[in-house]
């Protein structure tokens, strides 16, 4: 069963349509990358997973979007709930202004889990997940914007690891950082598709190539084209992936 | 033309410093006034006993105590109000008419005279609910003054917070109310604290509110509840300066009160600024 699945999806800001007839599906332990020019609906169609886009005023959605083959916008659905299995990793790292050890605990904290040893266990294992142990790991009462935006980073991916989610949104979190710690990142995210189902905004092509198994191209909110990222980089049906992932537009 | 713009440069900047310099030297000559005809009065005693012989001499315990009662009584009241209002205006409420016009209400309010308020106060709290001159009465009159200032500047402090934080808590499932409680609010306190400050500095200067709704002319006891009147600091000033039974033998009491109720608002500003940098210190926030 796929892990992610979009079938027919419309999305109307007011009168704009942003996404058109979208179908897609990601594998599990699989990353997809969404790649395509600014305005163009990839990072309107990650939101779709977790429902960020209910945030939004004037938002209509029509079509299904399934997480595990149960469609997220059904009424019975709490959107809390699903927020706790789908992570989220933002462009701009966003850490709270709490110590290191509280950020990477929120998600658990709010679902109420009072068991000490259980959330020590959690955050620990997070951290270690995310490879920012050895260097926070003596300093875990600290706050967490002592770190550099490449630590801050890693921490929200811990924190999105935290909660134990099953599909994790990364909405361009390298773009803020710098090269060595995007290094950092997409090593992580090859280490994390081992247990996790992944799916990548990105503008940076050299990062979708690296990263992702799969690549979707999005363009004034159509799916392009969706394949294999070796296909996409090499090999595009459309002429306007090939002019994209060329670098003649975007 | 260089040359004439070099000018105009430091005429500008020499102008902008010497008027800069004369706010603050106005600031530090009502202070030196205010200190040195008012620190021969203060004493021990002049803070710790009634005014005696017709408030001539003695002291203004009762009055600092009955500042203290009113500011306590009005921020009960105005500090929840306020701050569950700016609470539902900034998170809860969407952009809207409404809301653009409960904001220009709000900031009408905040602009009626107080002796407005005054009349207000007495008219509602005093008679049409029987409270009397009275604590109560002269404290919920003294919160609705302040109400204004307490939404506004809540709510500036809850707009200060980054939209991200509050994205990023609800992407982890955390619920609207989990948010506020424990990403808003924690990031947003040093500057609702600071508001708050302000506004009892604010309180526990204003006559006009408490004229007709609670403060007494001579009342050398202590209330004992809610619905006692009591003597309150600038309204004793006003009192000792105009109508007391010997003006001139009361001006020395009157600059010591002065000077209680100016160092009063001085470290109520002072904390607001210890408890804002302490915070900001504490969350590494600039």
């Amino acid at each position: 069963m796929n892990k992610a699945e979009a079938i027919d999806v419309n999305l109307y800001y007011k009168d704009f349509q942003a996404l058109k007839n979208i179908n897609f599906s990601a594998e599990p332990n699989s990353v997809t990358a969404l790649i395509g020019p600014s305005g163009c609906g990839k990072s309107t169609f990650l939101r779709l997973f977790n429902r960020m886009n209910d945030l939004i005023e004037g938002v209509r959605i029509e079509g299904q979007v399934l997480l595990d083959g149960e469609n997220v916008h059904q009424k019975n659905i709490q959107v809390d709930a699903l927020r706790k299995k789908v992570g989220m990793v933002f462009q701009k790292p966003n850490p709270f202004p709490k110590s290191i050890f509280e950020n990477v605990a929120y998600g658990l904290r709010v679902d109420g889990i009072k068991d000490k040893h259980l959330i020590e266990e959690r955050v620990i294992k997070s951290l270690k997940q995310s490879a920012l142990w050895d260097e926070v790991k003596d300093k875990l009462k600290k706050s967490a914007l002592e770190l550099s935006g490449g630590q801050q980073q890693r921490l929200c991916i811990a924190r999105a690891l935290a909660i134990e989610p099953s599909l994790i949104l990364m909405d361009e979190p390298a773009s803020a950082l710098d090269p060595i710690s995007t290094a950092k990142i997409e090593e992580l995210i090859y280490e994390l598709k081992k247990e996790y189902t992944i799916i990548i905004v990105t503008h940076n092509m050299q990062q979708a190539g690296r990263v992702s198994d799969n690549t979707a191209f999005f363009y004034m909110g159509e799916l392009i084209e969706y394949d294999t990222t070796k296909k996409i980089f090499t090999n595009p049906e459309n002429f306007r992936t090939q002019n994209y992932v060329t670098g003649r537009f975007g | 033309m260089l040359l004439n713009k070099d000018i105009k440069q430091k005429a500008a900047f020499t102008l902008f410093t010497l008027i800069s310099l004369m706010v603050i030297a106005v600031l530090f000559i009502i202070l030196g006034f205010i200190i040195t005809k008012g620190i021969s009065a203060i004493s021990w005693n002049f803070l710790t006993t009634a005014p005696s012989d017709g408030m001539t001499s003695g002291g203004i315990y009762p009055a600092i105590v009955g500042t203290f009662c009113l500011i306590v009584g009005s921020m009960i009241f105005a500090f929840p109000i306020g701050i569950c209002s700016a609470i539902y205006m900034n998170e809860y409420m969407r952009e809207s008419r409404l809301k653009g016009f409960i904001r220009m209400m709000t900031n009408n309010l905040a602009g009626i005279p107080s002796i407005v308020f005054g009349l207000f106060g007495m008219a509602l709290f005093v008679n049409q609910l029987k409270f009397g001159d009275s604590i109560l009465a002269g404290s919920l009159t003294l919160g609705l003054l302040t109400l204004p200032v307490i939404i506004r500047t809540t709510e500036e402090a809850l707009k200060s917070v980054d939209d991200q934080l509050r994205i990023g808590s609800y992407a982890m499932g955390a619920t609207k109310l989990q948010t506020i409680r424990k990403v808003v609010l924690p990031v947003a306190f040093p500057n609702i604290m600071t508001g708050l400050i302000l506004s009892i500095s604010r309180v526990s200067g204003e006559t006009a509110p408490i004229l007709f709704t609670v403060a007494a002319y001579f009342l050398p006891k202590l209330p004992h509840s809610i619905f006692d009147q009591v003597m309150a600091l600038p309204y004793h000033l006003y009192v000792i300066t105009t109508s007391g039974t010997n003006v001139e033998a009361s001006r020395p009491i009157a600059y010591g009160t002065a000077l209680v109720l100016i160092a009063i608002v001085l470290l109520a500003n002072l904390l607001a600024g210890g408890i804002r940098s302490y915070f900001n210190k504490k969350h590494k926030i600039n």
